[in-house]
């Protein structure tokens, strides 16, 4: 896989970066007070909760949290991909090279989508559309977004192949999804986002799918791709493992808020929210054998009101009447991490002056 | 695909064959005698004089192998022969005899063909340009006003029938506005400019009425199919390709959404074909509808076996056109 990568002219043309690009607070998208509801027959579902995070250039920013905390309406938020109706975007930006992504003109979101900022779907084997040949479906945003003829634009949809590892890609370009299994859908997918070198890859649970050993190259794609192009991750998951290993700074969502945000070591050393140090408890560990996994006891909250009180109290052992009472905003820690959490775990104590 | 024609085409003699036995049966059950229209002054040794040489006294079974061969070997032998020019063998070949006519079936049923192509042609064609277009728009703006117009006018268009329609239509556009005639010329040939727009006008009643019908069931089933696929995942990465809206519906969600659409109009054939009847009916258009109509009010069963026979034939062709297209929109079709 190695040399191929080295041998591909396209990607040596590319690399614009050849240190692994993590400079720190050179924010390319700043995310803030982001919310997003359904209205559905049920009523409203408050499904992102005034967001905020940023993500800074070359960055890998993993994003955790349980099913339905709302990590893939919060990114598809930000590119405006949610259905609306029934969805829609309340509140917030998203700025991204001094424009604001919720405000501007569909047109010149569009230039942004696909080109500056790929996105991989959660699900591969529904994301591709059936009845048109991967290349064609590779070649189409090279096609928008890029002016080249289309012998350069067939090289650059092998080449992308070639870099996601797809054995015999020539062929593979003529097949249609149906063809390919779930593995090979998913790089496919992941050739679809990166063919125009975006700045920022948002990727939603792109390895869930998949079994551990094409989970694994697919995480060294993602990491051999950063260094190359300096290209800002996000990397939504529910394994805190790959988080681990990959990961520069880490935000953890619960009922359609973040809870927490640290630098992936502090995170698992002295996680500061009583909702993570759950999620890492709940995480087996080859060290611990044969101790029992804890579980978080309790429901995932209910989305159909918007959260006055912390979404976590019910389900948290250091609850007090603040938290039954009034939602903890984000608040900064120290420099580096924030937390949304009246309780105080370093003192034992709530929090005072906040 | 050209060898899945073939064999599909092949498979579909023993249909048709079943079709033909069948159609044969039903005559045969039914009640109703050539003879039955003669005037009554005819004596009794005459009327089975002509029905012995009707050979309606011929056993059920031999008289449907005996049509059997009119309708596959002497009637094609005999239009290759007329067609090209040839002469096959002695020329000497029974033919379908129309009682009514005494004359070839297959003679009348060309003479009279012209005229339902054009109508019922155009009334297919129309009906789909008009419905496909419709429901894309109608399933793109749910529930807009264009949307909501489309479901009263395909509701009418689908509940209302031909014979509704087709009246109310004469009543306004000859009657009323005196713009179109309220028949249908058939012995109108079109050799100048003024003779195509006089065309043009006797065919623009009868071919809105059927197209009106046609349209309006396909023109939601378009809506309704691609409203599924604008749900679709696929739908969400071309937008996320940065792609204009006009390109996800054209090139990615239209192309999925025909591939029902296409069975839904194979299936539609047959009631186009009733429709036409009627329509025909209506208009005084002398096309094949009306001949099947005075072929069986007046007993003339080898008419309408032959007619009736062709329609099946029309009909089983329709589906493998349907199936190919299929093929052609959705690869994970193989034909094999
Ligand atoms: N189209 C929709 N209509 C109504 N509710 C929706 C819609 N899409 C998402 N939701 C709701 O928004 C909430 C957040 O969903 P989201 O898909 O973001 O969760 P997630 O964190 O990505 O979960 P998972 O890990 O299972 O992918 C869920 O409660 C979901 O039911
Ligand atoms: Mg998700």
């Amino acid at each position: 896989m190695a040399d191929r990568r080295g041998s591909s002219e396209w990607l040596r043309r590319q690399d614009r970066s050849t240190q692994p690009a993590r400079v720190a607070a050179d924010p390319v998208l700043e995310v803030a007070g982001l919310t997003t509801r359904f209205d559905t027959l049920d009523g409203m579902v408050h499904a992102v909760n005034q967001v905020s995070f940023t993500v800074n250039k070359g960055e890998f920013l993993g994003v955790v949290g349980e099913s339905g905390s709302g990590k893939s309406v919060t990114m598809m938020s930000i590119l405006r991909l949610i259905p609306m109706p029934p969805g829609e975007i309340v509140a917030g930006e998203a700025i991204y090279d001094d424009r604001d992504l919720l405000k501007i003109e569909i047109d010149e979101l569009r230039h942004i989508r696909g080109a500056k900022i790929g996105f991989i779907f959660q699900d591969p084997m529904t994301s591709l559309n059936p009845v048109l040949t991967v290349g064609f479906q590779i070649e189409e945003s090279l096609k928008i977004h890029q002016q080249l003829p289309t012998e350069d634009r067939q090289a650059r949809a092998l080449e992308l192949l070639e870099l996601v590892g797809i054995p015999s890609p020539e062929q593979r370009l003529k097949s249609y999804p149906h063809e390919l299994s779930g593995g090979m859908r998913q790089r496919v997918m992941i050739a679809v986002a990166l063919a125009c070198s975006p700045q920022i890859l948002i990727a939603d649970e792109p390895t869930t799918a998949l079994d551990v050993t094409i989970q694994a190259q697919i995480i060294e794609l993602v990491k051999d791709l950063r260094e190359k192009f300096g290209t800002a991750v996000i990397w939504i998951t529910h394994d805190l493992g790959v988080v681990a290993g990959l990961a520069d700074r880490v935000v953890v969502m619960y009922g359609g808020q973040i809870v927490e945000e640290a630098l992936v070591g502090e995170l698992y050393a002295s996680p500061q929210h009583p909702y993570t140090s759950g999620l890492l408890g709940s995480l087996p560990r080859l060290d611990q054998r044969g101790t029992e996994l804890v579980t978080i006891k309790g429901q995932p909250p209910s989305l159909y009101q918007f959260p006055d009180s912390c979404s976590f109290a019910p389900r948290c052992p250091y609850a007090f009447e603040r938290c039954h009472a009034e939602r903890p905003p984000l608040l900064p820690i120290s420099p580096t991490r924030k937390a949304a959490c009246w309780w105080d775990v370093e003192t034992g104590s709530p929090r005072d002056g906040v | 695909m050209g060898r899945y024609a073939i064999r599909r085409m092949l498979g579909a003699i023993p249909t048709l064959i079943v079709i033909s036995l069948v159609i044969f049966t039903i005559l045969e059950l039914a009640p109703g005698d050539p003879t039955g229209t003669l005037p009554l002054t005819v004596p009794p040794e005459v009327r089975e004089n002509i029905r012995e040489t009707l050979g309606l006294n011929d056993p059920f079974f031999l008289s449907w192998l005996k049509w059997m061969r009119q309708m596959f070997i002497s009637e094609p032998l005999n239009a290759i022969e007329s067609v090209t020019g040839l002469q096959i063998g002695d020329g000497e070949r029974l033919r379908i005899i129309s009682w009514a006519s005494r004359g070839p079936a297959v003679d009348t049923i060309v003479e009279r063909l012209p005229q339902t192509l054009w109508v019922l042609g155009l009334g297919f064609i129309f009906g789909i340009i008009i419905a496909i277009p419709v429901g894309v728009v109608s399933a793109y703006k749910q529930y807009s006003i264009f949307d909501n117009a489309g479901t009263v006018i395909s509701m009418i268009g689908y509940s209302v029938p031909v014979f509704f329609t087709g009246p109310l239509a004469i009543i306004v556009f000859s009657v009323w506005l005196g713009w179109f005639p309220s028949f249908y010329d058939t012995t109108h040939t079109v050799s100048d400019w003024s003779s195509l727009v006089f065309q043009m006008k006797q065919l623009a009643m009868p071919v809105a009425v059927l197209s009106l019908f046609n349209a309006a069931a396909l023109s939601r089933f378009t809506r309704s199919s691609m409203l599924d696929n604008l749900n679709e995942d696929y739908v969400r990465t071309a937008r996320s390709k940065g792609l204009t809206e006009n390109r996800v519906v054209m090139r990615h969600v239209l192309r999925n959404s025909l591939i029902p659409v296409t069975t839904l109009i194979a299936l539609q054939v047959p009631g186009i074909f009733a429709g036409a009847i009627v329509t025909e009916q209506i208009f005084r258009i002398n096309g094949l509808g009306q001949l099947l109509i005075s072929a069986i009010n007046g007993a003339d069963y080898p008419m309408v076996q032959t007619l009736t026979f062709i329609f099946a034939v029309l009909i089983v062709l329709f589906n493998l056109v349907a199936d190919l297209i299929y093929g052609i929109l959705d690869p994970r079709i193989r034909y094999e």
